[in-house]
């Protein structure tokens, strides 16, 4: 691994009104390197990844994408990385191939070019034989493995993962997490994630920051946290970092949704 | 150019796809068209207007439409948090771009859905003047414009659906009451008639029935200029909303 910093955020801020969604935190992720971002609900991860890929304006600090700034030169910054959102982005209306060839024409990769990595990449992910298949017809897993694919495709060099396993079932976060890792190391491309499983952070991240009440709270691999806290697991060291106390966050307009899409099954 | 292209054909392809949902949205309009139609129909005639189904025509249409482009727009709130917006706001393409693509595709299908109203209403007994077809289908696509960039200049102001009704009831239904749709506005009292006078789908209505079922004459060219500048003037204001948008 070698030592050049593809993200590099100092004193970062986003305030709302009086509320510090993110206060003033710095951090560096290394090239190549599996950088899990942690924290309990409401700490600012959230936050702190729109800044990142320029769907927010931070109200403070700076952040340097592969050496472009989100603020000034959102497009370059938008060309050096992928993403994969919490709530799921694709159209359930189009077939995998169209989900893709879709992010292929607003990436402006070239026809010949495109056609060859979207086959590529969904033979990476096991769903080339189910390319003209209907998203709405995928199980979750599939889904996901999916929007992983697509925030690929245009080869950035950074990935970032909010929640990538939320709501899978062991085998499918395994097979998920194992193509993580192998693009990883195949393709040098740098991961940037976040995830309330605890075990799962502990097993793949070469290093971990834990985010709490919108402040960095504490940084290093997953060894060096747990001798930090004197804690067995990340797990242990986590509540002890951060405190046993349950965080009460005020549901939001899109909390109703999320329910809506559970009781409804989504749109129409 | 390519960006507002796959932008537009997503919209256009969703709408075949989902059948159901075409059905169902013709169930209002045609229940328009069968109970006002038939039911005022004998009174319209007894009071010196002729027949009611070539007046009501072209206005559920435009309803049809109305409703139809609005929805399109507000649909930014669903796609907000799930669904391609997100998607397509952390692409290296313009707001704008985007904000077009989403138009044209919405206003496409909101016309597409007006011309089918046409096409179920002349079993009903509506004969329109197929010369004038193309005038009409401007208007539509006017209204369509008009309506989809005014959905999604709302869309960008709401946070959930809960204020939908809302906008069902207290925008969209005076919109379409008030235009002149459903009954000839001359007799109305003046409070009414100065609504009717600001509300921009009046002269859509007004375009649409002389296009299909009167005479074109200056008076259209007015109410299809009046009708373009309304729609700039919202697209502008969609476009600046738009690209203020942060989720």
């Amino acid at each position: 691994m070698n030592n050049e910093k593809i993200i590099q955020v100092k004193s970062l801020t986003k305030k709302y009104r009086d509320f510090k969604a993110v206060d003033d935190i710095s951090f560096e992720v290394r090239k190549g390197q599996i950088f899990g971002f942690l924290g309990p609900n409401g700490a600012g991860k959230s936050t702190t990844i729109k800044m990142l890929t320029t769907l927010l304006h931070p109200n403070g600090g700076e952040i340097m994408i592969d050496g472009k700034n989100p603020v000034s030169q959102p497009d370059a910054v938008r060309k050096a990385f992928g993403i994969v959102f919490q709530d799921p982005s694709l159209d359930d209306e189009l077939t995998a191939w169209e989900n893709m060839e879709f992010h292929g024409v607003l990436y402006s990769i070239p026809k010949p070019l495109r056609r060859q990595r979207i086959e590529h990449m969904l033979k990476i992910v096991e769903l080339w034989e189910r390319k003209d298949e209907l998203v709405k017809r995928f199980s979750g897993g599939m889904k996901r493995r999916l929007e992983i694919a697509r925030g690929l495709l245009h080869h950035p060099k950074v990935l970032f993962l909010d929640e990538p396993t939320l709501g899978l079932d062991p085998q499918t976060r395994n097979n998920i997490w194992n193509h993580i890792i192998d693009l990883n190391k195949e393709e040098d491309i740098t991961v940037f994630f976040t995830t309330h499983y605890m075990e799962e952070a502990e097993k793949v991240a070469d290093y971990i920051c834990i985010i709490d009440l919108g402040k960095i709270i504490a940084k290093g691999s997953p060894g060096e946290l747990k001798s930090k806290a004197k804690a067995r697991s990340l797990e242990d060291a986590f509540i002890k970092l951060t405190g046993k106390n349950i965080r009460e966050e005020e549901a939001k307009p899109i909390d109703k949704l999320r329910m809506r899409r559970r009781v409804f099954g989504g749109r129409r | 150019m390519r960006t507002v292209y796959i932008l537009w054909l997503r919209q256009i392809k969703r709408y075949f796809r989902s059948k159901s949902r075409i059905i169902g949205s013709l169930g209002q309009p045609l229940l328009f068209l069968v109970a006002l139609g038939f039911g005022f129909g004998p009174i319209y005639a007894k009071a010196g207007g002729g027949d009611y189904i070539q007046f009501l025509t072209p206005g559920i249409i435009a309803m049809s439409t109305l409703f139809t482009s609005t929805f399109m727009g507000i649909e930014l709130i669903w796609d907000k948090e799930f669904g391609f917006l997100k998607e397509t706001l952390v692409a290296p393409v313009s707001r704008l771009k985007i904000m077009m693509g989403r138009t044209l595709g919405g206003a496409t299908v909101a016309v597409l859905q007006g011309l089918i109203v046409l096409l179920i209403s002349l079993p009903i007994g509506f004969s329109p003047n197929w010369v004038a077809l193309p005038l009409a289908i401007l208007f539509l696509i006017m209204i369509a414009v008009i309506f989809t960039a005014f959905g999604t200049a709302i869309a960008t102001k709401m946070e959930d659906m809960h204020g939908f009704q809302l906008i069902v009831n207290f925008l969209l239904m005076p919109l379409f009451f008030l235009s002149g749709a459903i009954f000839p506005i001359n007799g109305a009292p003046a409070a009414i008639k100065a609504i009717v006078l600001i509300n921009p789908l009046t002269y859509g209505v007004r375009g649409l029935r002389a296009a299909l079922t009167g005479t074109v004459d200056i008076s259209s060219l007015g109410n299809l200029g009046i009708m373009v500048g309304i729609a700039l003037l919202f697209v502008a204001i969609g476009s600046y909303l738009f690209s203020k948008v942060e989720i």
